[in-house]
């Protein structure tokens, strides 16, 4: 019973979370497609031709009656968008960045998606149990020294934004001191520094396997490093406040006048429900790896989807713009979804969904 | 018996306070309104209150700062770009920081230069005694000298292309002022032979040829640098008696130049007072507190400013969207049912929609300035937080026994949603609408960071565009992104901590915890 309400609850939030999806994004369709296109800024000669002539096979230009391309009504643009997309898997081509001009959106874009998802996971894996660890020592140690020293510190790293210290690390470490190397190396390098693995640089596919030797991982880490210290404060200072809540309830004091000694009672009772409402942030946190960080992408310079993001927004590029806003949008919203549901898979106390 | 030994006579009975009527007793303690109790647990937090205090400053420094300073965000001298903090005191004390120094290691060539430019102007450029290191480069030994170097006076000279009334008007200056401005013109048949040495002013004394595109410094037998100055050919129309060092006119001190202007060599930091002198601002030597940008602008001024638009922007969209917000999520939270799930889902959509989207559409369909763009995006992002907050408020309070009384009592809607409920949601109210400013001025930075939104107009720049601006100088003048980064991380820290404590003050269940 239980799980046929969950089940049509689950299916509610889907439901509506795709209502949402869908209205954002024809809104966005539509206004996107009211603005003229223009063409002079392609380039001169076949540039301009060819593009318009992928355009024209689109079903997204026409030729009027005095010779002239313009636009198909916005209605049919956008049926033949979707129809593109769900049958082609075409998102459209680029139009205005030059070195993308005329290439497939998507193959550009899973081409941008490794460095992206990698710098998110790696600097997840090095935040989560830093993060929690932190916090379950300041609670154990709550009001000494250590916990205040703690909790300054997460402070300062959640006001701080990250602009700030990217820049700071990258200064001191990466220029005054040279520990780590100023930027992500790009994938040709790669190809010529290892030539004894054979890696093939493929453009518009994942290339993968380029991205896991060492001077790629180490290329990566002051972008992995500026990344996690938001995350690390965020989690110790969660950890640490649902922890001494926990720490202070009547089952606590139960357990230590059964018997058990205090680590005993804090690993098995206490930790296990503080857990609850950070498991669904941890759960949340690798739904996003996909959409990064747009500031730490320009400052390390990231071969990444947010920077081909800006670079879309800068040079009005219609076909990317469309195609970016939608993937960060989908990611948002399955990523508050997932962490909404997450909250009553974990916990059976709570009801999802209940009035 | 002992009943009787008991027994007291009714006389004895006296009726207490007889006549008198008898009132409840009036308190004796004050009565603590809520805002007086949150102000008192608000200042028993001491993080807090420094907090505010520091806000307060920042607040201060970016309101006064744009109306006291004589620089204004629009002045620039490309001259004086990239010089570094200067304070008067500790120039003067020669304390050795904040005085506009940098440690320099610089060849034998730029050395002599900065001795040139030392000697011509008669002002200290090289600030510490240097110290020469050997070193190899391609296969040669290289002395480098390493030093303290002023990054105001190593300007020097600089040729400037004036008008004729310009340059007499300058003479005059000189006359008036008893100082020297214009020094004289080299000769251009004696200029050095490095292409790129040649408009340089400060390039007074003979060189010769040296190593691929570089010159070399001749000295004549003392070891001193021999002048290079055109000699007097009555060429220039030179009038006024402030001859260089006391010289009766034996040189020449402008050069023709087509369209009947004059190419004068002058002293910059005296021509820089000159020119502030006629526009009459009040600015007389250069002297940057924070150091200047790669356009040479007062790097103070400009962060007064971009934090002023800050805040100025974020109270307003903060006001604003506390108003939408507070009456929509009124109706919402109050009406219920049909109404709400309408409007709520109006909200869940709104609040879905990216920031980025948002003001990228908005930049391609609007061709206004940026700061309507900003505060639109603001405002269609943000109210759906303020009415949600104010409807969970509503939705708290409107089935409690004293809204039905009153609604017994026959008051109207409006009246028992903004009479009775909404007090009650102030509270949460007032943290969240402080709470936002600070996050409207960083996503505002980060937005003008990224270059999304451009607010740099002539008299208009924002943090995040210095910032911006001062990361592509990192590794060469980190000055330039060191104090707008000092600012925000300031400012988002104190907002945290004063958002923390005004949550906890008006926070009723933590009354009486502390004490």
């Amino acid at each position: 019973m239980i799980a046929m309400y969950m089940f049509k609850y689950v299916c509610k939030r889907i439901g509506l979370m795709l209502i949402t999806f869908t209205i954002i994004i024809i809104t966005c369709f539509v206004l996107v497609k009211l603005l003229p296109v223009d063409v002079s800024t392609v380039g001169i000669g076949e540039d301009a031709d060819k593009i318009i002539a992928q355009m024209v096979s689109r079903g997204y230009m026409k030729m009027d009656s005095s010779g002239k391309y313009v636009n198909t009504p916005i209605i049919e643009q956008l049926g033949r968008y979707l129809k593109n997309i769900f049958f082609y898997h075409d998102f459209g081509i680029g139009f205005n960045m030059p070195e993308y001009r005329g290439r497939a959106v998507w193959s550009v874009f899973i081409e941008k998606l490794p460095p992206t998802i990698l710098i998110n996971v790696y600097s997840a894996i090095l935040a989560i149990p830093i993060g929690i660890a932190l916090g379950i020592f300041a609670a154990l140690k709550k009001n000494k020294w250590q916990d205040h020293l703690i909790s300054t510190v997460v402070m300062v790293f959640i006001s701080v934004p990250a602009f700030v210290y990217a820049s700071l690390l990258l200064y001191l470490i990466c220029f005054k001191l040279s520990i780590l190397p100023l930027g992500v190396v790009s994938l040709p390098d790669i190809v010529t520094t290892y030539p004894e693995k054979g890696y093939v640089y493929q453009p518009g596919a994942f290339n993968w396997p380029l991205y896991f030797n060492k001077k790629m991982f180490l290329s990566m880490l002051p972008a992995v490093f500026s990344m996690s210290f938001g995350s690390i404060a965020g989690y110790a200072r969660y950890t640490r406040a649902e922890l001494t809540e926990v720490l202070t309830s009547e089952f606590m004091l139960l357990a230590r006048t059964k018997g058990l000694t205090k680590s005993q009672a804090t690993v098995r009772h206490a930790l296990r429900n503080a857990m609850v409402p950070i498991f669904p942030m941890i759960i949340g946190e690798f739904v996003s790896v996909l959409s990064g960080s747009l500031v730490i992408e320009k400052i390390f310079q990231i071969p990444g989807v947010g920077g081909l993001y800006l670079a879309s927004i800068n040079s009005t590029d219609y076909d990317f713009f469309m195609m970016l806003s939608g993937f960060y949008l989908l990611v948002g919203l399955l990523a508050g979804l997932v962490v909404d549901l997450s909250y009553g898979v974990i916990d059976p106390r709570i009801r999802m969904g209940a009035k | 018996m002992r009943a009787e030994e008991y027994k007291i006579s009714s006389e004895k009975f006296v009726l207490h306070s007889a006549g008198e009527q008898l009132h409840d007793e009036k308190l004796e303690t004050k009565p603590v309104s809520y805002l007086k109790d949150a102000l008192h647990r608000f200042t028993k937090n001491k993080a807090s209150i420094a907090a505010a205090f520091i806000i307060g400053i920042l607040f201060v420094f970016s309101m006064i700062g744009p109306i006291v300073s004589p620089y204004k965000v629009a002045d620039e001298d490309i001259n004086y770009a990239y010089v570094l903090p200067k304070n008067e005191f500790f120039y003067e004390h020669e304390l050795g920081f904040w005085d506009g120094g940098r440690q320099m290691g610089v060849t034998e060539a730029t050395y002599n230069l900065y001795r040139g430019i030392e000697q011509e102007t008669g002002r200290t450029v090289i600030m510490t005694e240097p110290e020469v290191r050997q070193e190899e480069y391609m296969g040669k030994a290289v002395s480098y000298y390493d030093f303290r170097l002023d990054t105001y006076n190593v300007v020097g000279v600089k040729f400037v292309l004036l008008k004729h009334h310009e340059y007499v008007a300058l003479q005059e200056y000189q006359d008036e002022y008893n100082v020297q401005v214009i020094f004289p013109i080299t000769d251009p048949a004696l200029r050095p032979e490095a292409e790129q040495d040649k408009t340089n002013a400060n390039i007074w004394y003979r060189t010769k040829a040296g190593a691929g595109r570089k010159t070399a410094t001749v000295f004549d037998e003392n070891g001193d640098f021999i002048p290079i100055y055109q000699p007097d050919n009555g060429m220039d129309e030179y009038t006024s008696k402030m001859y260089y060092e006391g010289d009766e006119k034996l040189y020449n001190y402008a050069e023709p130049k087509d369209g009947g202007m004059w190419n004068v060599r002058v002293d910059y930091r005296e021509y820089y007072k000159y020119l502030h002198h006629k526009a009459g601002d009040g600015i007389e030597y250069p002297s940057f507190l924070l150091g200047t940008n790669n356009a040479g602008k007062d790097l103070l001024i400009c962060l007064a400013s971009g934090a002023r638009f800050s805040f100025i922007l974020s109270i307003i969209v903060a006001s604003v969207n506390l108003f939408v917000g507070a009456i929509y999520g009124s109706i919402e939270g109050y009406y219920g049912g049909i109404i709400d799930l309408i409007m709520e889902r109006i909200v869940d959509i709104m609040a879905s929609i990216p920031m980025m989207v948002v003001i990228t559409l908005l930049k391609y369909h609007l061709n206004v300035s940026h700061i309507v763009i900003l505060f639109v995006a603001f405002f269609i992002t943000g109210w759906t937080g303020m009415a949600g907050r104010t409807r969970m408020q509503f939705y708290r309070f409107k089935n409690q026994e004293y809204v039905l009384v009153a609604k017994t009592l026959g008051a109207k809607d409006s009246r028992i949603m903004f009479k009775h409920i909404f007090p009650n949601a102030i509270g949460t109210l007032i943290t969240s609408c402080v709470l936002v400013i600070p996050s409207v001025i960083f996503s505002e930075t980060t937005l003008s960071y990224l270059g999304i939104v451009n607010l740099n107009t002539g008299s208009l720049t924002s943090v995040g565009s210095l910032l911006a601006t001062g990361q592509n100088f990192l590794f060469t003048y980190p000055h330039m992104i060191l104090y707008p980064s000092i600012f925000i991380s300031l400012l988002m820290l104190s907002f945290n901590l004063f958002g923390n404590g005004l949550r906890d003050a008006f926070n009723p269940s933590l009354r009486g915890t502390d004490e």
